[in-house]
């Protein structure tokens, strides 16, 4: 099945993917919550965690700004799911990691730097 | 090549943790072996989280996300409910898991 969002997972840059998934114009909050490390000593794994503390998230969204295609996952969630997922990333070297949610139909986001010493996507 | 899932489901009050750990190379498409030819991408493109057969939560991944992925959400659920992970990669393959809340 192709994925709902593939115009927003084709985008080459962070600009593109956000408009692509209707959030170009997203506040930023600090009701978002993404943790991740401040350095990466292995851009293959690198972890992030989202949260929202906004009411009726609807969406989480995490983009790599400079990786090939930023948009890296989105979670649609029902209300029998809360607003908070962790997994595992690739970077291909040190960039800005956004997360974006959809709550109550409005986008909000929030961003970090990630340093990488070792870089994920190359060989 | 695709894998086994390995899910833990714990009772944390009146919500449930989850984690999911998928064995998967996630193939981005755009490393190169050692010849110079590109390796076709073969990733996981859906992750469908279910309680009872209801889905609660679906996931649309990328390239990027690491080779055999960690997945870790939380549920409204209680001790006895079924928690079924499916996922599906760009190729069409699936994979699919359920837990019983103990």
């Amino acid at each position: 099945a192709a994925r709902q969002m593939e115009n927003a997972f084709q985008a080459k840059k962070l600009e593109e993917a956000l408009q692509a998934l209707g959030a170009a114009n997203a506040a930023e909050s600090g009701d978002v919550v993404l943790t991740a490390p401040d350095i990466a000593e292995n851009g293959a794994v690198v972890p992030m965690e989202i949260e929202s503390k906004l009411p009726n998230t609807e969406a989480i969204a995490l983009f790599i700004e400079k990786n090939p295609n930023p948009l890296a996952a989105v979670f649609h969630l029902t209300p029998d799911a809360l607003p908070r997922v962790k997994t595992r990333v690739k970077m291909g070297q040190s960039s800005d990691v956004v997360a974006v949610v959809k709550a109550g139909g409005k986008y909000y986001m929030t961003k970090k730097e990630v340093k990488v010493t070792l870089g994920g996507c190359g060989g | 090549m695709a894998g086994p899932m390995r899910i833990r489901a714990q009772v944390n009050g009146d919500e449930v943790n989850v984690r999911a750990l998928m064995a998967h190379p996630m193939e981005t498409g755009f490393r190169k072996d050692s010849s110079g030819n590109p390796i076709p991408a073969h990733y996981i493109t859906e992750v469908i989280a279910s309680v009872n057969g209801k889905t609660v939560l679906t996931a649309e991944w990328s390239g990027a996300i690491s080779t055999n992925p960690y997945f870790e959400f939380d549920v409204k659920a209680k001790k006895g409910d079924k928690i079924t992970l499916k996922w599906i990669d760009n190729k069409g393959e699936s994979k699919e898991e359920t837990v019983e809340v103990k």
